[in-house]
């Protein structure tokens, strides 16, 4: 059937375009077909980043556009380096990556593992745990910010009747040390069921001849969990914490809409200060060279990470 | 037959001639770039006048004021067409004139016989002039602002409150006129019991991500004896930025943020003041005079029960209000640039700056404000007239973005995180901003 279509297929050719087609290698074709992507890829991701690369070498600001571009070397890639500002926005992105990586893990994998129990109504509450998910961060940064609130805020008075604080005391976004923490919750709460579904997917791949052997075995719950569950879904768990790292790392939204950054420059994680050094101050150059010095911390963690990975996997 | 052609080759002609026509009109159509606000909309109301008696269509592009900053100097700096016209923050102006964003507009104001002088100063000075004090022209004063105070009226007026407050600081209960008097009447107001709903003391500006902070410590630096370089030598700031006046008055908006604003209000700018003050949060409210319209139409807060004040003084009684608005200039890009200077010449205009005000923009032109009619115009007329006289602005440097980001880090750091000293704060502030004039050659 198919082979028929096939020929009816290139009967209908026309003459002139066959013998053109005729005379494209497998390999010219493939090209042919891949080559507006690769063209894409060059104009809108390749090349900005050569370009980034090369800026990052320069005093360019892009508000100065009458102004001479020099080479001022490494200096700009030493300032960053040597930037007190710079280190405490690391680390706070650090801290970010760290709490809201190890949160949505184990409150993912343990939903995830629940839900694979198939109690009843397990699909409902599925759909139910995925919402968050689904909404778009302006609407989450949004939305949290009023039940932050103090005054109005549900959340506030949620704590206010477990703990018989005033609600107004509970100042989540104004307070230091709370702050952080704010914007780790709404991420939480976010992105855990994208985890969720992740370590779902490892869990439903475990053949259950194994737990029938476990079984035979008289392995106790704990141990099937520990040696079958766990290590069978270890690489989709860190798939997912390898996929909620690189996006963490460069959170922007919800910290810009919940607390800009502040209160001073308690939440200001690192791309809120790129952003601000490259759209607010200006300094082209010196911004690219703090975007190539992510990239790179990124890339290379990222690197090492999928090395992990893949031990793991061929375990 | 015959007929069923003319009639064909007539509409096709009335097809083709309406669709030149709308050609030519957009061809003409100008494009003015602003901020998304009150005002912004009494100028499309006011512009349709000059479509009017000009032919020339007018379209807008309002950003809200979050992104009005990004948006616009990205356009500008991208040399985009398109804006035709725009009223660019006072602080663009030394950017904008260096870097050969705006049109000069010295030659046409000569050509058209508008002079400067017409004009409220400290408006040329801050919207219009580069470098500032020089008879150089970029922008026409558009949108007079200023920042200034709002007050419950109704709230100050009640007996039982006013007896209380005397009892208590030994002076009537009234718009204050020295700022320790702003923050007795705000500690007396915090967290007090009204009509049955918990009110606070006062609304200021905290927030982070633009210039708040900024605008509003500075409102209470400059009358606490803040200066940003020594007057006899330009740039040098150690000793005039970091001075004990300058601690004290830092100080004093810290301690006005901690005892004296609503709960939570950590990263409030003009639209979180508004809400505050129409929602009856607070007692007082520090905000530009742009809000004032809306505030006074409003029929919970505004009419009777709304009182307007001056900066208040510090305690050498000296007294400045931050400048706020905006000048409106020609986009140099644009391919419209004739167009858009019959717009200037329009808008500076007497009948049409005296319909500005009118609408709710607040006009610049001396013959508007110093009408004998002018301060009984609206009850907010003459704290307005008052604040514009005692004005100071930020920075207008080409390097004002990073000059400002550096105080907003500052100031937000110390007054509502907390961390160091406002010696700390304002020593780097020195510190920084040195570092910015040192990157431009300045110093």
């Amino acid at each position: 059937m198919l082979n028929r279509t096939a020929d009816s297929v290139a009967r209908a050719t026309p003459e002139p375009l066959a013998r053109k087609v005729r005379g494209i290698s497998d390999k010219g074709l493939a090209w042919l077909f891949i080559s507006p992507t690769i063209l894409l890829l060059l104009a809108i991701n390749i090349f900005p980043l050569f370009w980034a690369i090369y800026l990052s070498f320069t005093n360019y600001r892009a508000n100065r556009p009458n102004e001479v571009v020099k080479n001022v070397g490494l200096a700009n890639y030493k300032r960053i380096l040597g930037d007190q500002d710079v280190w405490i926005a690391m680390q706070t992105t650090a801290h970010f990556v760290f709490w809201t990586i190890l949160l949505q893990t184990l409150i993912g994998f343990t939903l995830a593992w629940l839900i694979d129990r198939k109690f009843r109504g397990h699909a409902f509450w599925t759909t139910i745990i995925l919402v968050p998910m689904m909404l778009s961060p302006a609407v989450v940064g949004n939305f949290w910010r009023f039940l932050y609130e103090p005054q109005i805020g549900l959340f506030a008075y949620a704590i206010s009747f477990v703990s018989g604080i005033p609600p107004t005391d509970v100042q989540m976004l104004s307070n230091v040390s709370l702050a952080p923490w704010s914007i780790i919750i709404v991420d939480t709460w976010m992105w855990t069921p994208y985890v969720m579904l992740i370590c779902l997917a490892g869990l439903r791949s475990i053949p259950e001849y194994l737990y029938e052997a476990a079984e035979v075995d008289r392995a106790s719950n704990w141990r099937q969990f520990w040696s079958i569950t766990l290590p069978m879904a270890l690489p989709f768990i860190m798939l997912a914490v390898l996929f909620r790292g690189i996006e963490n790392f460069k959170m922007f939204d919800m910290v810009t809409l919940l607390t800009g950054g502040g209160p001073g420059s308690t939440t200001e994680v690192a791309s809120i200060t790129l952003k601000r050094q490259a759209f607010e101050s200006w300094r082209t150059g010196y911004s690219s060279a703090f975007a190539i010095i992510l990239f790179v911390a990124v890339f290379g963690l990222a690197n090492i990470y999928v090395k992990a990975l893949n031990k793991v996997k061929q375990r | 037959m015959k007929s069923t052609l003319k009639l064909t080759l007539g509409l096709a002609s009335a097809m083709l001639a309406s669709t030149a026509a709308s050609n030519v009109a957009q061809a003409e159509d100008l494009t003015l770039c602003w901020a998304a606000w009150d005002p912004a909309n009494a100028l499309v109301e006011l512009s349709k006048d000059f479509t009017k008696e000009s032919g020339i269509g007018m379209k807008f592009e309002f950003v809200p004021w979050t992104n009005y900053a990004d948006r616009f100097l990205n356009e500008l700096n991208s040399k985009g067409k398109l804006c035709d016209l725009i009223i660019g923050d006072s602080q663009w102006i030394g950017g904008a004139a260096e870097n050969g964003h705006y049109v000069k507009l010295n030659d046409f104001f000569d050509k058209e016989k508008i002079s400067m002088d017409d004009f409220v100063p400290a408006t040329v000075v801050g919207y219009s002039e580069w470098p500032k004090n020089t008879p150089n022209y970029w922008a026409l004063p558009a949108m007079g602002d200023v920042v200034g105070w709002t007050y419950r009226k109704d709230w100050f007026s009640r007996p039982e409150l006013q007896k209380e407050f005397k009892e208590k600081y030994g002076w009537d209960l009234a718009a204050p006129t020295t700022f320790d008097q702003l923050k007795q009447i705000a500690e007396f107001f915090q967290k007090r019991e009204i009509d049955g709903k918990t009110v606070y003391g006062a609304s200021i500006y905290t927030e982070r991500g633009s210039e708040g902070i900024t605008m509003g410590a500075m409102d209470v630096l400059y009358s606490f004896g803040f200066q940003y370089e020594n007057p006899k030598k330009p740039y040098e700031m150690e000793g005039f930025v970091n001075s004990e006046k300058s601690v004290k008055g830092l100080e004093f908006y810290k301690a006005l943020y901690d005892c004296c604003t609503p709960p939570g209000a950590s990263n409030s700018y003009m639209g979180e003041g508004v809400d505050a003050f129409k929602s009856g949060q607070v007692a007082m409210h520090m905000n530009f005079a742009f809000t004032w319209p809306g505030l006074q139409k409003d029929e919970n807060v505004g009419g009777d029960k709304i009182g307007y004040f001056v900066n208040p003084k510090g305690p050498d009684g000296d007294q400045f209000a931050q400048l706020g608005g905006q000048g409106i200039s020609v986009v140099s890009y644009s391919d419209k640039q004739e167009s858009a200077l019959k717009y200037i010449k329009w808008f500076a205009n007497k009948d049409v700056q005296a319909k500005w005000w009118s609408l709710g923009g607040f006009s610049c032109l001396n013959a508007v404000v110093k009408d004998p009619n002018f301060p009984s115009s609206q009850p907010y007329a003459q704290t307005f007239l008052d604040s514009m006289a005692i004005v100071k602005d930020f920075w207008a440097e080409p390097s004002y973005a990073p000059l400002l980001q550096a105080s907003q880090k500052r100031f937000h750091d110390y007054v509502v995180a907390g961390q160091g000293s406002a010696k700390d704060a304002l020593d780097g502030l020195v510190k920084d901003w040195t570092s910015v004039f040192q990157d431009d050659g300045k110093m």
